[in-house]
């Protein structure tokens, strides 16, 4: 009999703490697949955050340390001016990254940081009962946005991949997401560009993933998909905004 | 020993650490500390045989959470910092003594509170010796009050927080920080703990490491709290440090630490001279604070004298028999009284 589909051997045995139709399954079950695919997983040090993916040390047959909320890409930074030579993976959410955290990502691309970096944005706090994130949309309701996000009290929801690609020290951006089997096949393959630029110590690579919270958005799954496809991705377009090797993308 | 040198006290702590094999330095320039990121700075440049790190990152909650991320590669490293730094670093003091990360902090405290005043202080106690973070958790301080001791205990925080995994501070104040004095520098030291069999270097070889301190239920919290605690009671039998100086057939005890005990001893001295028997205790690990030190004085008096508003004097409180026994004495803002003020409020305590 032919295997066409295996558990990654970078994955432990454990259940995962995901809602069904949480996004952050989807990306970790794609790391672990390159891990193996890569061959990285002996010489990976993960960096979790403080979010839904706070218990993610467990699911990975990986060295892995759980960071401060926000400051994984500081913790990092320590990690990967030690051992230039390891593959050093940062794993953040919206408000762990945009919000607490806004100052160690955007100076970690500042120094141009040597390790990659996936951006899980669910447009809302998922962990701590769904509150409003810097990329919650204008009118989405949260539980500190009652009545839906204003731009007059709360601003402007922020495009990450986009800012990140002005950023010399960044190498690679690109916007994806895991709303339908080909756009989880895109994401890989994004990911699998990021972590290869590593090893060309090129600076920071960045992949932002577009991704379905319907706890927190108070939807059914599939319903989720559809808001993410309808109402997300016009405000935070999929695509490669920085490929310093391939010209600068768009 | 090594060679005599005239040194400051910021750069002969810089020294001494990279002496003691600390090549990884992350920092934040703050007044009165900036000369040893500096030292650093230039060291990473003008010795490249010896394969040192120095990053200036952009905030010190950045800083404390890189020398957190190289501790968990099993380096030695380190940062320097003042007050409203220090602060800033507390949520991952925190961390790192949770997670069993050996770094060493260099606090040179200024005159708080807030913004401040850049002159010498000792306001910081409490933050350094009680924990300025959250949750149950203790870090190992240690106070010099000579260059000299300076660069030896600069050179001990490393092996401590090896031994304890959990981070050690050395805490100074810009008065020793910035003062030149005649030191021995130590020789390179190399006694290193073998920290392999949890460290994160990539697992090739071997199981997976993990390090999180994030709790899984009461239960499981419980007993990573109740670890912790074991860690610092093994500390607090351990590491307590102290120096004793004519307690023996004192009336009256001065106890001071840091730079103030310098001060203290002047003090100490002119009383002797006029037949006042005086004597001093001097904590030099601020936590664990020595207890023991105050063991078998009872009835005699107590004056604690510290640049601040009375803090280190509630340690004092609750070593001694009878805290009525107590007094203190303090100065704020960056004055630093003479061995002459001090000696006046012992003849306070005489006339009494
Ligand atoms: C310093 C600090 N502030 C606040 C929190 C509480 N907190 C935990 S997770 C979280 C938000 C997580 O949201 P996000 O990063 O978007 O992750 P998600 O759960 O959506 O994946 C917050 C505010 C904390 N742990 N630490
Ligand atoms: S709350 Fe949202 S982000 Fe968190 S696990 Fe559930 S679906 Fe995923
Ligand atoms: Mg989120």
């Amino acid at each position: 009999m032919k295997t066409i589909y295996k558990r990654p051997e970078s994955f432990t045995d454990a259940v995962t703490s995901y809602c069904g139709g949480c996004g952050h399954g989807i990306v970790n079950k794609l790391m672990a697949e390159l891990l193996d695919e890569m061959g990285l997983r002996e010489k990976t040090i993960l960096v979790w955050p403080i979010g839904c993916s706070v218990y993610a040390d467990k699911y990975f047959k990986a060295d892995a340390i759980c960071a401060l909320h926000g400051r994984a890409p500081a913790l990092a930074t320590g990690i990967k001016r030690s051992l230039p030579d390891r593959f050093v993976l940062v794993y953040q959410g919206d408000g762990d990254m945009v919000s607490e955290g806004m100052s160690e990502i955007m100076h970690a691309a500042v120094r141009g940081e040597n390790f990659s970096v996936v951006f899980i944005n669910n447009a809302i706090y998922g962990m701590t009962g769904g509150q409003m994130a810097p990329t919650t949309l204008w009118g989405q309701t949260t539980s500190t946005s009652p009545y839906g996000r204003e731009k007059s009290s709360s601003g402007y929801p922020v495009n990450m991949a986009e800012i990140m690609a002005q950023m010399p020290g960044v190498c690679y951006s690109e916007r994806v997401t895991v709303n339908s089997p080909q756009r989880i096949a895109a994401t890989k393959k994004a990911l699998k560009k990021a972590f290869s630029y590593q090893f060309e110590e090129k600076g920071l690579s960045f992949v932002e993933v577009l991704s379905p919270c319907p706890t927190g958005w108070s939807q059914k799954p599939v319903k989720a998909l559809e808001w993410l496809e309808q109402k997300m991705i016009p405000i935070f377009p999929l695509g490669v905004f920085k490929d310093m090797k391939e010209g600068e993308g768009k | 020993m090594g060679e005599k040198v005239f040194m400051q006290g910021n750069a002969a702590m810089a020294e001494s650490a990279i002496r003691a094999d600390c090549k990884f330095f992350f920092g934040y320039p703050i007044t009165p500390s900036s000369e040893v990121p500096e030292y650093y700075a230039r060291a990473a440049k003008e010795r490249p045989e010896e394969n040192i790190v120095f990053v200036q990152g952009e905030t010190e909650v950045a800083v404390f959470n890189m020398i957190a991320g190289t501790a968990a590669t099993g380096k030695r490293v380190m940062t320097a910092t003042s007050g409203p730094g220090f602060s800033l670093g507390q949520e991952a003091m925190s961390f790192m003594s949770a997670a069993g990360l050996p770094a060493v902090v260099v606090e040179v405290m200024r005159s708080g509170p807030a913004d401040g005043e850049i002159l010498a202080a000792q306001g910081d106690y409490f933050q350094a010796v009680k924990g300025g973070g959250h949750g149950d958790y203790r870090v190992l301080v240690l106070a010099p009050y000579s260059i000299q001791e300076m660069c030896e205990l600069m050179q001990e925080c490393f092996d401590l927080a090896e031994k304890y995994r959990n981070p050690v501070i050395l805490l100074t104040d810009s008065l020793l920080a910035k003062m030149r004095e005649a030191v021995e520098l130590p020789g390179r030291k190399t006694s290193r703990v073998d920290q392999r069999d949890w460290t994160l270097t990539g697992c090739a070889g071997r199981e997976h490491h993990v390090l999180t301190t994030c709790g899984d239920g009461a239960a499981q919290w419980e007993a990573f709290n109740l670890n912790l605690q074991e860690k610092y009671a093994k500390i607090k039998a351990n590491e307590v440090r102290w120096q004793s100086y004519q307690v023996e057939d004192a009336d009256i005890v001065l106890v001071a630490y840091g730079s103030m005990a310098r001060v203290a001893e002047g003090a100490m001295k002119m009383a002797r001279e006029e037949g006042l028997k005086v004597g001093l205790i001097r904590p030099i690990s601020l936590w664990p604070f020595p207890e023991k030190a105050f063991q078998g004085l009872a009835g005699k008096k107590f004056l604690v004298t510290e640049l601040s508003a009375g803090q280190m004097v509630e340690d004092v409180k609750l070593s001694v028999d009878r805290k009525e026994d107590v007094r203190f004495f303090g100065r704020l803002g960056g004055v630093v009284p003479s061995p002459k003020d001090i000696l006046a409020e012992i003849r306070k305590l005489e006339v009494k």
